[in-house]
């Protein structure tokens, strides 16, 4: 696999919403290439007819009913709010 | 009589029964023993008053007859399964003043059962890490230092957890793992930790790492305790989907002592090259010390074994880059401050400053083998592997019933030492993640010591929800092996 | 006719593909117990996993898979009773999860068709792609606060189905049949209130041009979030005239999300989605695969309504009526119910036309709901019978109608209070004819004379003068015979 490029850390670093300072993408991008020239050694694997794995847990999913059970407590769930008014969250804004 | 902090759990169970010593002794003198050993910061947030109350209360239990199976007993909680009104942090600045509004069903249940809790344990940030290095709130340092004379890692990530059993400063501990973070840690420390079955403990409330992987398991000084508290821990959850809709049987109940006629594994794949000699040596040990007891031994293949850890890396990061979205600064836990140009940018900083690095770099892994292009190359191509990898089990177990091997490649290393090469601090869980991967119960018991005197522990899988088995042959090497060394400072 | 944009360099044809969220009719959210009910205060219908917390996991609702494969049902669509809820990957302010759950390559439903109902009268089979569960984003509102934007987690959470049309519509027209049909079809399954303007049915509008004659398609845009049929007709065009001039000007379509703004009648570039959006989807870890039982889909078909397309044949086999009559009475369960009431037993054409001409004006004056109708069907019902027993004629009905607007009364008293019955006693209608024959001896030579239309003058001064209860058709031929004899 070839190794990644800054303005590809760039990219992956965006996507995961993480900012990187410049000076440090050199050195993430040799540390993120080290890691994924490792589990390179996957492709050698004939997976050929395999599922891949849904989960381990080895039955269906269960279904619950249709009720309320939850909700009418907007106090406790903004108490940890960094910014909040009028039970609403406050970010800085969003422009459409 | 024993100092109470050396204790068991079923030796104090049992005292406070007979009325030998109260829960708020108990519990007072576990406090004293954190106070007194502070610098091993196994702990991140400490709730003696809190402790003390629920000492009190379970002194009023034991009394009136209505004792429940862990009434009373000290236990440490690691920070990442979610306490009410406790400070919760997962290690990380990210919920650095993160208080939950729920308590997570492990915990829930431990304190029903009657369980005080002496604190929130340290770990690896968002238990990424092998080794307790990566935590906001400090590195853990192993009890078992002060016998080589520097300071030691006590494994990862619950080493907290580790720490407190070991140290003497909790009787017992939770812990999750999900690579190895409750093995790999335990055989550091020379103490007992146990990974029960993918599903037999509830995962709701625990801050998530990776959810196909993640289990709650209990961290003791013996197997007996590992199934006393597993008892107490374990059991259907129908608020986390995943959660195993199977019968809770008697744990304690199965440690008969008998393994006569039961089947141990070896599974040859495991005797890796540059394994040290005396990890060999031990594992043969243990062999033999079952083969005493009565069990037959038996070659089996696990042939992916080697795929296992590079699987791991993928599967983990991944579930994790999506389990982390979350934290994002806005409707809890730190928020970046100063002028923030939009939301992105809240976004950017608030999650560079909240994350450690090896939580960014995992996050960013797994953010790329998901990507559009690399999907099928890495994260499909892997959770292909991980079923190769369980089928390897399902057909050994044809021939065995029980799988025997070395927890880690290695002793406790010191503090500082592999940290330079991320790969390197990988392959410390060479051995406890394909348990993991394919979903079975692992337990590993402090069996003996390396060449400069520190814990080595070896493993013991089994099928998946048969923990009886694995306790019972855990109990039976633990006896056989009669492991008996102590961390100096626990003679202070 | 087809949709032709005229263009320098020849004819456009359009490409149209719609994609509708519909919002779950059902009591809990799709994976938390908080309600999902509309009108909330903030934040109040929101469970710890809506907003996100640590630790929290989700549990499925088995009303929300029964209201998803009733749909399914309804768009005759295959059934998959095996699906997987995978995770959509991005960053958003409303997203407390980080991530959407939803489904991805496993979706509970298949392909499937609907029947559009067009202006004409004929009708167009176009194909449904598929049908997936997903969850709701929350809302944020950005005009409360001059630096900050407000959250509310409320419809975080709550149960989509996401419908994906093939891209078989080639005009603004086939599109607004498409979501009033669909809309229609929810409604009737009860699966969904199809409310486009309170946003529990929302529209992204697919939409490409080619040269006609063309083979393969060009790069689409999508426009989303359309909240009303006119909107996404008008966006329709605006978008597709808009794409034909790029093209002209020889420029390129690129593949982006838009906004219509109805205000300008166009379309415009979302800035905030510039980058392209990498969504990285994978399986869920916290769900199981959904699999649905062993006769779970039967049960559910044996359940299902008579949809609009069957009720409509049924209207037009059975009952009598015209292809568009019927197309307007199914359109709406409650208006077909209301018909059905009104016509049995009866004449189902002259009660259609009764409902659809004079009661239907009257809803549209007043702006009420056929729900809350000043006339009753069992009404309606005895007003339809008393014209086609002759008790009344048709011009005394729409009288007898306005004041049973007015009063909500029954028919049959209004018409004995009033003595309003028609009069069938040729005695008496000949005696008033004689009359006026008598009264108009120039007329009736005229009439003789060969001037026909004159029996029409004739036929109005006898109702005028029987205050228009003589029987109209018993008027004309007696007049004719005393006449012409």
């Amino acid at each position: 696999m070839s190794a990644l490029d800054k303005d590809t850390v760039k990219n992956i670093a965006f996507l995961s919403r993480i900012e990187v300072a410049d000076e440090k993408l050199e050195p993430l991008a040799q540390d993120l290439t080290k890691i994924l020239d490792w589990v390179e050694q996957l492709s050698e694997v004939d997976t050929d007819g395999v599922e891949p794995m849904t989960s381990v847990a080895a039955q269906t999913l269960h279904w619950r009913q249709d009720e309320v059970t939850s909700g009418d407590q907007p106090d406790l769930v903004l108490k940890n709010a960094p910014d909040q008014t009028d039970h609403c969250y406050l970010v800085p804004k969003v422009v459409e | 009589m024993t100092k109470l902090t050396n204790l068991t759990l079923a030796e104090a169970r049992d005292g406070l029964k007979a009325g030998d010593f109260s829960a708020v002794e108990l519990t007072k003198a576990h406090i004293d023993a954190m106070e007194k050993h502070k610098d091993l910061n196994a702990f991140i947030t400490e709730t003696p008053e809190l402790a003390l109350e629920r000492a009190q209360a379970s002194d009023a239990k034991i009394k009136s007859g209505d004792a429940g199976a862990m009434e009373g007993l000290p236990i440490g909680m690691k920070d990442l399964f979610c306490t009410e009104g406790v400070r919760t942090t997962a290690a990380s600045r990210i919920l650095d003043n993160f208080i939950p509004p729920y308590e997570s069903t492990v915990s829930g249940n431990l304190k029903k059962a009657g369980a005080v809790m002496l604190g929130k344990t340290n770990l690896d940030e968002f238990a990424m890490g092998s080794a307790n290095i990566t935590s906001n709130f400090g590195s853990v340092k192993n009890p078992w230092g002060e016998n080589v004379g520097k300071d030691l890692v006590p494994g990862g990530s619950s080493g907290g957890s580790a720490a407190a059993v070991a140290g003497g400063l909790a009787l017992a501990a939770t812990g999750t793992d999900t690579g190895g973070s409750i093995r790999q840690p335990a055989s550091f420390s020379g103490i007992v930790g146990l990974k029960p079955t993918y599903g037999r403990c509830s995962r709701w409330g625990i801050v998530a790492f990776a959810s196909s992987l993640d289990q709650a398991g209990p961290m003791t000084k013996t197997v007996r305790d590992a199934a006393i508290m597993l008892q107490s821990m374990a059991g259907y959850d129908v608020h986390d989907s995943t959660s195993a809709r199977v019968d809770l049987p008697n744990f304690e109940a199965a440690l008969s002592g008998d393994i006569k006629g039961l089947k141990i594994g070896i599974p040859k794949e495991y005797k890796v090259d540059g394994m040290p000699q005396e990890i060999l040596e031990l594992w043969k040990k243990g062999e033999e010390m079952l083969k005493d007891a009565g069990a037959e031994v038996v070659d089996v293949s696990l042939p992916h074994t080697k795929y296992a850890l590079a699987t791991y890396y993928i599967v983990a990061p991944a579930e994790a880059s999506s389990n982390l979205a979350r934290y994002d600064g806005v409707r809890y836990g730190h928020r970046a401050e100063g002028e923030l140009k939009n939301l992105d940018d809240l976004y950017m900083k608030t999650r560079a400053q909240g994350f450690g690095e090896e939580v960014q770099r995992r996050i960013m892994i797994g953010t790329y083998v998901l990507s559009a292009g690399y999907y099928d190359a890495y994260y499909a191509k892997a959770q292909k592997i991980r079923t190769l990898i369980a089928q390897d089990f399902e057909k050994a177990y044809e021939q065995c019933d029980v799988i025997l091997t070395p927890t880690c490649p290695s002793e406790a290393f010191g503090i500082g030492e592999n940290e330079d090469d991320p790969v390197k601090m990988y392959l410390n869980d060479v051995f406890t993640v394909p348990t993991s991967l394919a979903g079975l119960p692992g337990i590993s018991v402090p069996t003996g010591l390396s060449a400069s005197g520190l814990p080595l522990g070896l493993q013991l899988i089994g099928r998946p929800f048969d923990e009886e088995t694995v306790l019972r042959t855990a109990d039976v090497l633990e006896k056989a092996a009669a492991f008996s060394a102590k961390p100096k400072m626990l003679e202070a | 006719m087809a949709y032709i944009i005229k263009g320098e360099t020849g004819d456009w044809e359009l490409v149209i593909g719609l994609e509708v969220h519909c919002q779950v009719i059902s009591n809990a959210k799709l994976f938390s117990g908080a309600s999902a009910t509309f009108g909330a205060e903030p934040n109040h219908n929101v469970a710890f996993l809506d907003a996100g917390m640590p630790g929290m996991l989700p549990v499925i609702n088995e009303k929300c898979i029964e209201q998803a494969v009733r749909t399914g049902l309804g768009l005759k669509a295959k059934i998959n009773e095996y699906s997987v809820f995978a995770r959509k990957n991005y960053f958003y302010a409303d997203l407390p999860l980080g991530y959407q759950i939803s489904q991805f390559d496993k979706p509970i439903v298949g392909e499937g068709t609907m029947i559009l109902d067009l202006e004409d009268g004929a009708t167009k089979e176009v194909g449904i792609e598929r049908l997936h569960m997903e969850i709701d984003a929350g809302k944020s509102q950005h005009d409360q606060h001059p630096t900050k934007s407000l959250i509310d987690l409320n419809r975080a959470g709550v149960c989509l189905m996401e419908i994906v049309s093939m891209p078989d519509m080639t005009s603004p027209e086939e599109a607004g049949a498409y979501l009033r049909k669909l809309r229609s079809i929810v409604r009737y399954l009860e699966t969904c209130d199809g409310n486009m303007d309170e946003g529990s049915m929302r529209c992204d509008v697919n939409v490409s041009v080619r040269k006609v004659g063309e083979e393969g398609l060009r790069t689409r845009t999508e426009t989303k979030n359309v909240n009303s049929v006119r909107f996404v007709m008008q966006a329709i065009e605006a978008e597709a005239a808009r794409q034909v001039e790029v093209y002209e000007d020889g420029g390129e379509i690129v593949q982006e999300t838009r906004l219509f703004d109805p205000s300008k009648g166009e379309t415009r570039s979302m800035r905030s989605k510039e980058h392209a959006h990498d969504y990285r989807y994978f399986p869920d870890p916290d769900l199981l695969p959904l699999v649905l039982p062993e006769g779970f889909v039967e049960n559910i078909r044996k359940t299902l309504p008579e949809l609009p397309d069957e009720k409509k044949d049924r209207f037009i086999n059975e009952l009598g009526l015209s292809p568009y009559d019927a197309s307007v009475l199914v359109a709406e369960k409650e208006k077909a119910d209301y018909f059905e009431e009104v016509a049995k037993g009866r004449d189902t054409k002259l009660a259609a036309n009764w409902v659809i001409t004079n009661l239907f004006a009257v809803l549209n004056k007043q702006g009420v709901s056929i729900q809350n109708s000043p006339v009753s069907a069992a009404n309606l019902g005895k007003l339809v019978e008393l014209i086609s027993n002759d008790t009344i004629s048709g011009r005394i009905a729409k009288d007898v109608f306005e004041i049973m607007v007015e009063t909500g009364g029954d028919p049959e008293k209004i018409v004995e209070e009033k003595g309003l019955k028609q009069i069938t006693d040729t005695g008496a209608i000949e005696a008033a004819i004689d009359e006026i024959m008598a009264a108009n001896q120039d007329k009736v030579e005229e009439i003789r004379g060969g001037k026909d239309k004159m029996l029409g003058w004739f036929v109005g001064q006898v109702m005028k003068a029987t205050q228009g209860k003589a029987n109209p058709g018993v008027v004309n031929k007696l007049l004719r015979d005393k006449i012409m004899s």
